[in-house]
């Protein structure tokens, strides 16, 4: 079984400011962290390869450091990895990018599986996955919650949806997003530090995948982002207190107002 | 403090961390409440190789030294030291047959423990040999291919989850210290059973139970070593293990200061938060002393310990007696300085203090390592 897994390089949510001047997010001095959701995708690729034999493949596309996630999906078990690295694809929405990732899976050659994360934490789209799935024109199934049974020729999960799940089957190559509940990402071992230590990493251009400039980075999205603001703070608050009748009370006197 | 870690030795602390600070501490409260042996987080240290760090490489493990395994278990100790001292148990029951064992229960024995897949215990006091290990009552008799094993161990910690059990047994009693032998025996064997549960003060995530064998049959090729080397192995065992419990105290010692003082900055009394007040202050800096004076200690005695010292006895004793005296100090003082807050469970340093006694009782009281350095100063002095 081939799986790739797509991660993504994010900083830390834990670490977020905003810089005030730009209002945008500053990235000098934030740890970088592998999206939380890809850590959960890695996991079950890798177990899938445990349970079915095969190789993993994690695939992301970023400046140089994205490696260091790379480095962290091996030492948690996946055997290979590509950086998808070039100037050219900087500014990228999730347009470029979904196509951008399409010609790496096109260099990467065959595959079963695509897993990815149901979104990354710091853009919040959710729509790279699918978007990869709709160019490679192979069927996705989004938020999987719970993977009941793998084989070499299909598997069938459970798709989290708002008022429960549905299970759903699907054969092979297909795209999968994954949420937090499908397992618990395992902590990386020490030989598997050790071989990410050692591990070097196939680095694709622009012209490796044989991408168009057109389509590519900012050139390439159709998405503009004009302002990042903060929410501007809520108004005046305040607390209700006494019995619960005499808040009703006071209720009721705030309400009138806007009748 | 940089104690100059190498990549690997980072590696290892790295791991070690994770596992506490995703596994270990929000969880540590609910094992040590309900008494319950931390399985699962001893399988995630497992998948992390984390048992293979002490074994040699040739039988799957990472062929650690003391520094290794004092780094992992400092981290672990930092959440609970019940669950490390379950993890330390495992170490110290496979160091008998690492040190004296025939090359075939080594490879009979280490790599399964190596993947975490077994875990092991060491069994060698008992009701009436404590302290004074020659007060051994448990016998090991041959008879055709089989020794044939009775008496009760007690107080064995990782009893009834281990499946492997080095243990100490006279096999000649008319031959003193000599006369002692050390065994393997399995979970399984004929005529071994292990007692009830003990309920104890601290360190409730790990298991302590008697080891109860009643015309225990195991094959002969399960002596370790040559008879009547039991004691020998047991003192070196010892001599490697003590820094590994030195290093769970600095363990404690770290998350008391880590706890006492982020609570002061917090904790307003009189107006100003707890720590502007110079009593506050003062026992927090000697907290901090204390710890990392015995930090450097134990870092300092494990790579002398690596180098195969002939004076590993005395510095093993040393590191242990100074960073678990000063565990127990200091965790006491972390519940002073949270006063009623620290005493509460809601807060996690009353059960590091809790933990923190079995620190100076267990592998050697804290008075019989005063002992072996007394003795080993009397003799380095009578030669010169």
């Amino acid at each position: 079984m081939k799986i790739i897994v797509c991660v993504k390089q994010v900083p830390d949510a834990k670490d977020v400011r905003l810089d005030p001047e730009t209002n945008t997010l500053a990235r000098e001095g934030v740890q970088s962290i592998m999206n939380p959701y890809d850590q959960h995708a890695v996991e079950e690729a890798v177990s899938l390869k445990e349970q079915l034999g095969g190789e993993v493949t994690v695939l992301t596309m970023g400046p140089p450091q994205a490696e260091e996630v790379l480095k962290q999906a091996i030492s948690c078990g996946a055997d290979h990895g590509v950086l998808v690295s070039d100037r050219a694809f900087a500014g990228a929405d999730t347009w470029a990018t979904s196509y951008t990732l399409a010609k790496a899976v096109e260099k990467i050659g065959t595959f079963d599986l695509i897993l990815c994360g149901k979104q990354a934490i710091d853009g919040d789209t959710a729509q790279v996955g699918p978007g990869l799935a709709v160019r490679l024109g192979i069927p996705f199934i989004t938020c999987i919650q719970k993977v009941r049974e793998a084989s070499e020729t299909e598997i069938v999960m459970e798709r989290m949806m708002d008022d429960g799940y549905d299970v759903v089957a699907v054969s092979y190559p297909a795209l999968l997003t994954v949420v937090k509940d499908l397992n618990v990402p395992r902590v990386p071992s020490l030989k598997g530090k050790m071989k990410a230590k050692k591990a070097e990493f196939t680095v694709l251009s622009a012209a490796d995948i044989g991408a168009e400039t057109a389509c590519i980075g900012l050139a390439g999205s159709p998405t503009q982002v004009v302002d990042v603001f903060p929410p501007k703070p809520r108004g005046e608050r305040s607390i209700l207190t006494g019995t619960l009748e005499e808040q009703i009370e006071q209720l009721a006197e705030k309400l009138a107002v806007y009748l | 403090m940089d104690y100059f870690l190498s990549e690997e030795q980072d590696m290892i602390v790295e791991i070690a961390q994770q596992i506490t600070n995703e596994r270990i501490i929000p969880n540590r409260a609910e094992l040590d409440e309900k008494d319950e042996f931390p399985r699962e987080i001893l399988n995630s240290m497992a998948q992390a190789d984390l048992f293979g760090v002490p074994i040699p490489e040739e039988y799957g493990g990472f062929g650690g030294g003391c520094m290794e395994i004092v780094l992992a278990l400092e981290q672990l100790g930092r959440g609970c030291i019940g669950i490390g001292t379950a993890f330390a148990a495992s170490a110290l029951g496979i160091y008998p047959i690492i040190i004296s064992g025939s090359e075939e229960l080594k490879q009979k024995y280490l790599p399964p423990v190596a993947e975490g897949k077994k875990f092991a215990a060491f069994g060698l006091t008992e009701a009436n040999a404590g302290s004074d290990a020659s007060g051994i009552q448990t016998t090991a008799v041959l008879d055709g291919d089989e020794w044939v094993l009775n008496g009760t161990k007690q107080w064995i910690t990782n009893g009834g989850e281990a499946e492997i059990y080095t243990v100490v047994a006279i096999t000649d009693r008319s031959k003193g210290p000599r006369g002692a032998s050390m065994f393997v025996v399995e979970a399984g064997d004929p005529g071994f059973t292990c007692g009830p549960k003990e309920k104890k003060m601290g360190i409730r995530a790990s298991s302590t139970t008697e080891l109860i064998f009643k015309d225990c049959r195991i094959p002969k090729d399960r002596l370790i070593g040559r008879k009547g080397t039991g004691f020998i192995t047991v003192m070196k065992t010892l001599d490697s293990s003590r820094p590994g419990i030195a290093a769970l105290g600095l363990g404690i010692g770290q998350a008391c200061v880590d706890e006492a003082a982020s609570y002061a900055k917090q904790r307003v009394q009189f107006g100003k938060p707890i720590i502007s007040f110079q009593a506050v202050q003062h026992m927090l800096a000697d907290m901090a002393i204390q710890l990392e004076a015995s930090r450097a200690l134990v870092y300092a005695s494990a790579r002398h310990i690596d180098a195969h010292p002939k004076d590993m006895s005395k510095v093993s004793s040393m590191c242990k007696v100074m960073a678990t005296d000063m565990a127990m100090k200091v965790s006491t003082d972390a519940v002073q300085v949270m006063g009623g807050y620290g005493y509460m469970r809601e807060y996690p340093v009353e059960k590091m203090m809790r933990d923190a006694k079995i620190l100076q009782i267990y592998e050697g009281t804290n008075q019989v390592q005063r002992n072996v350095i007394g003795q080993e100063l009397n003799k380095e002095y009578s030669r010169k």
